[in-house]
Parts: structure tokens; C-alpha cells; sequence
């Protein structure tokens, strides 16, 4: 009986957006069965199609997760966007810095590096990077919460557009190309750079830029999972959320639970970079992210905050995201901004229906 | 300083704080009633889209303010229902309502305009006049306000039903007011306010829509009316405020140079109203008191 209402009422609100979408889809002067038909054929009709999707997927399972456990504290982290600028960032300072000779993209070679590891030790340096950079610009929000009651939204709001502005900052003063038009930085050392799938499983071709940071995805689901149910600090970080004034009254730290949760949500929200900087890019670009940490909120929301949820939530926006650059090529008037609408409708839908799936009002006060 | 520079800034001071004051104010409504408004920033951008069409279509900046104010309450009534006749999570559909504003405009504007990314320019003549040279009369219209929401809120029996509806909705419910019709009303100037602040950013202040050009806006004044406590004055004062930032980065920007002879990177000049709001919001919220029932859906005893 549960499991079926946590699935019905996601799926209406889907339906309700798909039907909102289809009508706004009219409006505009297209057919929205056609552009719906774009939309799945071109994510699950082969091999290659399948490949790109769970490659959009990838970085919406770590901000879905990294939204997810925000709110199962009780937290709403709009942050997630400058989490992983900050962290993709920082994984392409350290692939830079300690990444040896490289050959930039005018095709000359060049070295930005103060000194050259090898990959199995800067593979896992550059993660740690990017881990914790996003950590700590998840912290920040925490700590001003915990410390003086400022509201996390707005906080991480704020921290978006800083985070945003500052590397793009140190891109364009200190590691950009001379000469290079796209704000990005240097590339990476090649020690850096993590493996991609169709390395392993010949089935997929050769232009699939899904890689390993995909399975990190898939084990964080599971490590997300064990953490939130089968752990003390998973308990505590939940009851804070179901019930602040009931857990501080059974000797749990509200204000320590709510930095924890701040500080794993931006960790989560960090591993984007490993996947685009180390996997895909090799490189920081400005603008690289394709609002994935706002896409984040509507993957949790739809995925219930669970990370299964999330998972499913994750690929059906992946699906959304790869079949949107169809529908925008081969439409007159749709464009990729649908996917704002559909997701806001999507958002608007599931918390609406929310009385309705609990019974009584919500779960966990934002 | 000179004067003409004193003026300038002044000048540029009111209308970098005019948006803000709308929305600040139009916030002040809804969260009095103890409806949160994360939306501010999406009812501007409605307010601020649907004006600049409007004044570009009819050529009549007047028709294309008043359209923006309409697109400001219908939206804001969606924010409503779904808020109040749903118990929606306020913040979670306030985010939704900011995220539709994103996508809705870029899309319409990709059919009307070819461009997703703009709206053409609005001939100067059919941007909202200035009164005095420099100062546009949404920001006279943003000024006189201020008086008229305080006196609404605290000397007529309407602000009185929305002040006790925010604090004990229950207690407002048995003396005979009707909590949901009012909280309704209140989200629904609330969107007006917004969406007037909106126009006046694509029709007064500059002269065109541009996607997302509220630029975190609507979020700024949210902190402005934290940082008033929720109460009209101070509402006018903290917007002000922040306006003075934003006008004097601009100035600064041209007229301090780093030791190196080089001007301050923009990046910074960017980022100083964000962190002065956190840095406001960390300063303040211990002596500022939200109405007690915000955020919390109104249902009646059975």
C-alpha cells in the first residue's frame, strides 16, 4: 500500500506535467505529440541513446541524492548549482597543478604544473578536491544556519552567484589559455582523466562520453541508502528533520545535524566535477553546468527523497535532457526552456500533492 | 565630491532600490498573512516579461505596466492555490514559481521575437517617463507606497485581520475572519507589488526584458524585509540600502584602481550585494521576529 503511493502520486505529477507541457507545447504552435515522440525515441531508441541518457543522467543522481539528504534534515539546499562550480573547479585546479606536461587545444604542448603524480594517486586527489571544495561551500550555509538562524535558502542563494563569480574569476584571470574565446581553464593532465565506459563494454560507441563517474553515482545511491537508515548519524540527521523540538528534546544536536547535512548534501553535490571535469571535459568551463543543481530539487522531490527514488527521478530527466536538444532542433517554436516548465510544473504538482499521498500535510518542515 | 556626482548617486540609488521596494513591500503582504514568498523573484520576472511585451506591442508603457501588474497577480494566484488550498511546502512551490519564470518568457519570447534570450528594445519614448531627469515615476510611484502599505497595514481594520491572520490564524478564525479568503488577498497584492517592480526593471530602469535580468532580486528584497522585520518603514530604509550598494558598485567600478592600474575585476563588484545579504542576514535575524504562523498552512478545526 505504501510503495503504491509512493509511486502513484509521482508518476500524476509526471502526467500532469507532460499534459501542462503539451498544452503550453500548443500554445507556442507545434505538435506535442510530436515533440514527444522526439523526446523518447531519440533517448531509448539504441544503444547510443541509452548511453547519452544515463550520461545526462549522472550528474542529476548526485545532486538528486545531494538535495535529498538536505531535506531529509529538514533543509531546502539551493546551493547545489555553486556547490559544484566551486568543486568542478577545484578538481581541474589540482588535474592543472599536478597533471604534468599537456597538449592545450591549439595542439601545442605546455605544463601548468608545479609537479607531475601519477594516476593512481591524482585521480583520487582530484576527487577528494572536488569533494571537498563542494563540501565546504555546503558547510558555509550550515554554519550560518546553525550558528545564527539565517534561512539556508536565501544563504545558499547568495553563495550561488559568489561561487559562480569567483571561479569564473580565477578562470579568467589566472588559468585561462592566452587567446582561448570560451571561458575556460587549461586542461587537466591526462593522469587526471577517468575512464570511460565504452573503454570496458565495446556495445558502446565510441562517442559516448558516459564514464566512471556514472558507477560512482550508482554506488553513492547505495551509500546514501545505508547512511540515512542504518547509521545513528543517518538516524539523527532524519528525526531533525521529521521533528526539530522532539530531537533536540531526545539529546540529539539539531545545530550539529544541520551542518552535517549541509556539509554531505555540497560533498554530494561536488561529485558532479569528478564526472564532468575528469571524465568528460578535462577541463573548467563557465556555464558547463546545465542548471543541474536546480534540476537537483525535482529529481528529490520526485524521487521522494529516497535514493532509489532519486535514481529513477535522475534517468527520467536524463531522458528529458537528451531528447530536449531533439525537440528543440527539429521543432518550429519549442525550445530547450520547456524543460524549466515541465520541471516547475513537475515541482509544483508533487508538493501540491503531498496532502494527499501522507494524508496529513507534510512530511518534514522546510 | 561634486554634486553632480552626490546626485547622480542619489539618483542611481532610488532606482536600483525601486524593484526592490515593490517586491520588498509585496512580500511584506503575503508573509504578514503567514504565507512565505520565495516567489518574489519569479511574480518580477512575470511583471517585468509581460510589460516590456506589452509596452513594445501597444507602444503605450502605461497599458504594458498595468498588464505586468495583471501577470503579477495571476501568477501569484497559482502560488496560492497551490500553497494555500494544497498546503503545498511554501519554499518548494515558491522555487517552482521562480523556476516556470525561467523557461515561460524564453519560450513565448523565442515565438513573438525569434529570441529566447530577449525581447527587442523599447524605443526610448515608450519607456516609463521620468518626472524629475534620471528618475523614472515608477520609482515616485515605489516611494509613495511605503505611507500607503503602513498606513493599510496598521490603521485599517484590513491590516489588522492580516497582522492577527500571520500571527494566530486560529485566534483571527474564531473573532470571524475568514484566514484563507484573506491570506488569498494578501498572496495576491503580494504578486501585484512583485510584478510592478518587475516592470519597472524592463520598462523604467533599463528598456528591454532580458532572461533572468531580475538577477536574484526578488531574493535580495526578501532579505530586505527580514532585515525590516516585516514592517513597511524599515522595508523602505533596507532596500535603500541595498540599492546604495548596487549604485555605488557602479561607481566605484570606474573610479577606484587597483595598485597594479588596473580596474577591479567585475567578478567582485558582482558578488558585494550577495554578501552583504548574508552578511546582514547573519547580523540581524537574532532580533528579527518572522509572524509566528509563517509558513505554517491553515486548516480548521473540525
Amino acid at each position: 500500500m505504501n510503495i503504491v503511493r509512493e509511486i502513484v502520486w509521482p508518476l500524476i505529477a509526471v502526467l500532469a506535467a507532460f499534459v501542462v507541457g503539451g498544452i503550453v507545447i500548443l500554445l507556442l504552435g507545434d505538435n506535442p505529440l510530436t515533440a514527444y515522440s522526439l523526446l523518447l525515441s531519440n533517448s531509448f531508441g539504441s544503444v547510443r541513446d541509452i548511453g547519452w541518457t544515463l550520461h545526462y543522467a549522472t550528474p542529476l543522481i548526485f545532486t538528486g541524492l545531494a538535495v535529498a539528504v538536505a531535506f531529509r534534515c529538514g533543509l531546502l539546499n539551493i546551493g547545489v548549482e555553486g556547490q559544484l562550480y566551486v568543486a568542478a573547479f577545484a578538481a581541474a585546479w589540482v588535474g592543472i597543478k599536478f597533471g604534468g606536461t599537456v597538449v592545450n587545444i591549439f595542439g601545442k604542448e605546455e605544463n601548468w604544473s608545479w609537479v607531475s603524480l601519477p594516476a593512481i594517486i591524482l585521480i583520487p586527489l582530484c576527487m577528494l578536491a572536488a569533494i571537498a571544495a563542494g563540501g565546504l561551500w555546503g558547510a558555509i550555509p550550515g554554519m550560518l544556519k546553525a550558528r545564527f538562524g539565517s534561512h539556508e535558502v536565501i544563504n545558499t542563494i547568495m553563495l550561488n552567484f559568489i561561487g559562480i563569480a569567483l571561479v569564473g574569476y580565477f578562470t579568467q584571470y589566472f588559468y585561462k589559455l592566452p587567446g582561448d574565446p570560451i571561458q575556460r581553464t587549461a586542461e587537466i593532465g591526462e593522469a587526471a582523466h577517468i575512464p570511460r565506459l565504452n573503454q570496458f563494454i565495446t556495445a558502446i560507441p565510441y562517442d559516448v562520453p558516459l564514464n566512471v563517474a556514472f558507477l560512482l553515482a550508482l554506488l553513492m545511491c547505495v551509500v546514501v541508502y545505508v547512511f540515512l537508515w542504518k547509521t545513528k548519524w543517518g538516524y539523527e540527521l532524519r528525526a531533525v528533520g521529521e521533528n526539530p523540538s522532539a530531537a533536540e528534546y531526545g539529546g540529539i544536536s539539531t545545530k550539529k545535524q544541520i551542518i552535517l547535512a549541509m556539509t554531505i548534501s555540497g560533498m554530494l553535490a561536488g561529485m558532479v566535477g569528478i564526472g564532468e571535469v575528469q571524465g568528460t571535459r578535462h577541463h573548467f568551463e563557465s556555464g558547463f553546468s546545465a542548471d543541474w543543481g536546480f534540476l537537483g530539487i525535482a529529481v528529490a522531490l520526485l524521487g521522494r527523497n529516497h535514493p532509489l527514488g532519486v535514481l529513477i527521478a535522475a534517468i527520467f530527466f536524463g531522458v528529458l535532457s537528451r531528447g530536449e536538444i531533439f525537440v528543440d532542433a527539429f521543432t518550429r517554436y519549442v525550445s530547450k526552456d520547456l524543460g524549466w516548465v515541465l520541471q516547475a510544473v513537475i515541482i509544483l504538482f508533487v508538493a501540491s500533492l503531498q496532502m494527499y499521498s501522507k494524508g496529513k500535510g507534510r512530511t518534514a518542515k522546510v | 565630491m561634486s554634486e553632480i556626482v552626490i546626485f547622480s548617486l542619489l539618483f542611481a540609488t532610488i532606482r536600483s532600490a525601486t524593484p526592490l521596494i515593490f517586491a520588498a513591500l509585496g512580500g511584506l503582504f503575503s508573509e504578514r498573512s503567514g504565507v512565505i514568498n520565495i516567489a518574489l523573484e519569479g511574480l518580477m520576472l512575470a511583471g517585468a516579461f509581460t510589460a516590456a511585451v506589452v509596452t513594445l506591442q501597444t507602444e503605450n508603457p502605461y497599458f504594458g505596466f498595468l498588464a505586468g501588474l495583471a501577470a503579477g497577480a495571476v501568477l501569484a494566484f497559482v502560488y496560492a492555490v497551490a500553497c494555500i488550498r494544497f498546503e503545498a511546502d511554501q519554499v518548494v512551490a515558491g522555487m517552482a514559481i521562480n523556476f516556470l519564470m525561467i523557461g515561460l518568457p524564453a519560450l513565448i519570447s523565442g515565438v513573438i521575437y525569434d529570441s529566447t534570450g530577449s525581447t527587442p528594445q523599447i524605443p526610448l519614448e515608450n519607456l516609463q517617463p521620468s518626472v524629475v531627469t534620471g528618475l523614472p515615476w515608477g520609482s515616485i510611484l515605489a516611494l509613495a507606497i511605503v505611507p500607503i502599505c503602513w498606513y493599510v497595514l496598521y490603521k485599517t481594520p484590513f491590516g489588522l485581520r492580516l497582522r492577527s491572520v500571520g500571527e494566530n490564524p486560529a485566534a483571527a478564525d474564531a473573532a470571524g475572519v475568514n484566514v484563507i479568503n484573506l491570506r488569498y488577498t494578501a498572496v495576491i497584492i503580494s504578486g501585484i507589488l512583485a510584478a510592478a517592480g518587475g516592470a519597472f526593471l524592463s520598462t523604467g530602469q533599463s528598456s528591454l526584458f532580458t532572461k533572468q535580468m531580475t538577477a536574484g532580486r526578488g531574493f535580495i528584497a526578501l532579505a530586505a524585509l527580514i532585515l525590516a522585520k516585516w514592517r513597511p518603514v524599515p522595508v523602505l530604509l533596507a532596500c535603500l540600502f541595498f540599492g546604495f550598494t548596487e549604485a555605488a558598485t557602479i561607481t566605484i567600478q570606474g573610479m577606484i584602481k587597483l595598485p597594479s592600474g588596473e580596474g577591479i575585476p567585475v567578478q567582485f563588484i558582482e558578488i558585494i550585494p550577495y554578501v552583504l545579504t548574508i552578511i546582514v542576514l547573519a547580523g540581524f535575524i537574532g532580533t528579527s521576529r518572522a509572524p509566528k504562523a509563517l509558513g505554517i498552512p491553515y486548516r480548521k478545526e473540525n
